[in-house]
């Protein structure tokens, strides 16, 4: 493997290899594990579902590379996309800070929901992309999220949301806090309806994500070593004036306190909830 | 006078001698008795609640509960409430579902307790399902905004059928000196916050977030207690008349609708 070349490498001719990875980050062919700080070619991170070769970290994805995993290829039907970003309280910047965001990710708001099949299993998938302001919820996120919830009652389908946020959006201030109660609703009527609704929590998922939807879920999933919330650490810090300890609001740290089901790695993750799906056909 | 500014609000908002929650409930109800605890874990005293009636009908009424001095306040954790506050809140408005009670919350937090035990007791799955929950109750319910309403920790017993508001009460994502250090990256321009953040009475009435607005006295709740608590009596009386002339699918759909349309 490439990594190993490297380390040969290493050992030959430091200097020399040493100018040329930093090159190459430059560039953007190479990054640093910053779990085993262990530098990884990108395109081997890539084909093994962009977790770590050597310690298993699982890298934080965009919403793209996340279907592209998890909703079998060339099915994923876009829902909402129309729905874009408001600016409630005329903040200061807000749209143009976004439209910026929007030309460095490709895409136009922190969720991407589409209707896919998963292993052949048909399913509203929802997808958070941590890319875009932080994976935080204003009004077209929560608006987007409702419309699939929506979408999952009227066509009797299961809803799987992948979620990562840094919470409600600040910028769209109390409108972002009736997203929690807009959203949360949607999934009471969900419910009602019976339909199956798998959440999957990856990292970090905090604040108004984790105090609503996220937390809902008839089944609720996690990828290893996600942070996971409702108070961010440096918060909780400033509050209790300590440092928390190693692993505080990990998800093996919910596992262990009874708040998720079931840790499960990427490349056991579209398996699993196909799996799910099915068992409740 | 000139017109007070958002900050000025804030300040009377946080004012330890503004009325709290057990002022209002002990005024505006007879009868009131509290009950504890919430099956899970503990009693969470930054959260009160029980059955009173009003005007003889039984209701639940909650409210978050802040202290009036620096012992009390130790005590209510400064109305900052764990996931069991929340917990005891949502078994009592189940209670008044069973019984077909009206629900009345006062909301005044300056937010859901950051600490260790909370987050390990799961603070956000306490108010997500809180507020899940209140999406669906068969049974009107009203909520009012007494002093600091602010974040997840107010909305978790915030999602009513009516959304009342005090004058000088304010609504928000978070504190305006959090929302300063986030997007301003400096928690001293909070008085700037506090302008941009549309958390008063009036930009949330404009916003359609809230219903109504109880008029204060521009010095504080305070001074005029006693009419304020006879416009909050009067209001929830009319209201809940009108709610319960419903059926409980218009009551729930139209509760969907209010928090659907935001």
């Amino acid at each position: 493997m490439i990594i190993d070349k490297v380390k040969k490498l290493n050992g030959e001719d430091t200097k020399r290899v040493k100018n040329e990875k930093a090159a190459d980050m430059m560039i953007g062919k190479w990054v640093k594990c910053d779990s085993c700080k262990e530098i990884i070619y990108k395109e081997d991170l890539h084909k093994n579902l962009s977790v770590c070769p050597n310690c298993g970290k699982h890298f934080r994805l965009s919403a793209r590379r996340r279907i592209k995993q998890i909703a079998d290829e060339g099915t994923f039907e876009e829902i909402g996309a129309d729905i874009l970003t408001k600016d409630p309280l005329k903040f200061d910047g807000y749209l143009k800070k976004v439209e910026v965001l929007k030309e460095k990710t490709k895409i136009e708001e922190a969720v991407k929901c589409g209707i896919c099949e998963i292993e052949g299993e048909k399913a509203v998938l929802g997808v958070m992309d941590g890319n875009f302001l932080m994976g935080s919820m204003g009004s077209a996120v929560g608006e987007r999220i409702t419309l699939a919830i929506e979408t999952a009652i009227e066509k009797e389908l299961p809803l799987i949301m992948f979620c990562v946020s840094g919470g409600a959006r600040m910028q769209e201030g109390i409108v972002s806090l009736m997203q929690m109660a807009k959203t949360s609703s949607a999934i009471a009527k969900l419910n009602q309806a019976k339909n199956l609704y798998i959440s999957v929590l990856t990292d970090p998922t905090t604040g108004g994500v984790t105090a609503s939807f996220a937390s809902l879920g008839d089944i609720i999933l996690a990828e290893p070593k996600a942070l996971i919330g409702f108070a961010g650490p440096r918060v909780i810090e400033q509050t209790i004036k300590q440092k928390l300890p190693e692993g505080f609001q990990s998800s093996e740290f919910l596992l262990e306190h009874g708040f998720i089901d079931k840790i499960v790695e990427r490349k056991e993750m579209k398996s699993t909830l196909a799996k799910l799906i099915r068992m409740h056909k | 006078m000139a017109e007070l500014t958002a900050w000025d609000r804030v300040t009377l908002a946080r004012q330890l001698e503004r009325p709290k929650a057990s002022d209002y409930i002990n005024s505006i109800f007879e009868d009131f008795i509290e009950l504890h605890g919430d099956r899970c874990f503990g009693d969470d005293k930054a959260i009160i609640g029980g059955i009173a009636t009003l005007n003889k009908m039984p209701v639940t009424v909650i409210g978050e509960q802040k202290g009036k001095n620096v012992k009390e306040n130790m005590e209510r954790n400064f109305g900052m409430p764990e996931p069991e506050g929340y917990r005891k809140a949502l078994r009592l408005m189940k209670q008044a579902e069973k019984f077909k009670r009206p629900i009345i919350t006062f909301i005044d937090t300056p937010g859901a307790y950051p600490g260790m035990g909370a987050e390990e007791r799961g603070q956000g799955e306490a108010i997500a399902r809180s507020i899940m929950e209140m999406s669906s109750l068969k049974v009107p319910i009203i909520c009012i905004i007494i002093g600091e309403g602010s974040s997840g920790g107010a909305l978790a017993i915030g999602v009513g059928d009516k959304i009342v508001m005090l004058e000088n009460a304010v609504y928000s994502i978070l504190s305006p000196e959090g929302f300063a250090s986030i997007l301003y990256k400096d928690s001293t321009k909070a008085k700037e916050a506090a302008q941009n953040m549309k958390m008063t009475a009036n930009d949330l009435k404009k916003l359609k977030i809230i219903d109504k607005i109880i008029k204060e006295p521009e010095d504080g709740a305070q001074n005029d207690f006693e009419t304020i608590v006879e416009e909050i009596k009067k209001y929830l009386t009319q209201s809940i008349k009108k709610l319960q002339q419903l059926t409980e699918e218009e009551l729930l759909k139209q509760r969907y609708a209010k928090f659907r349309n935001m």
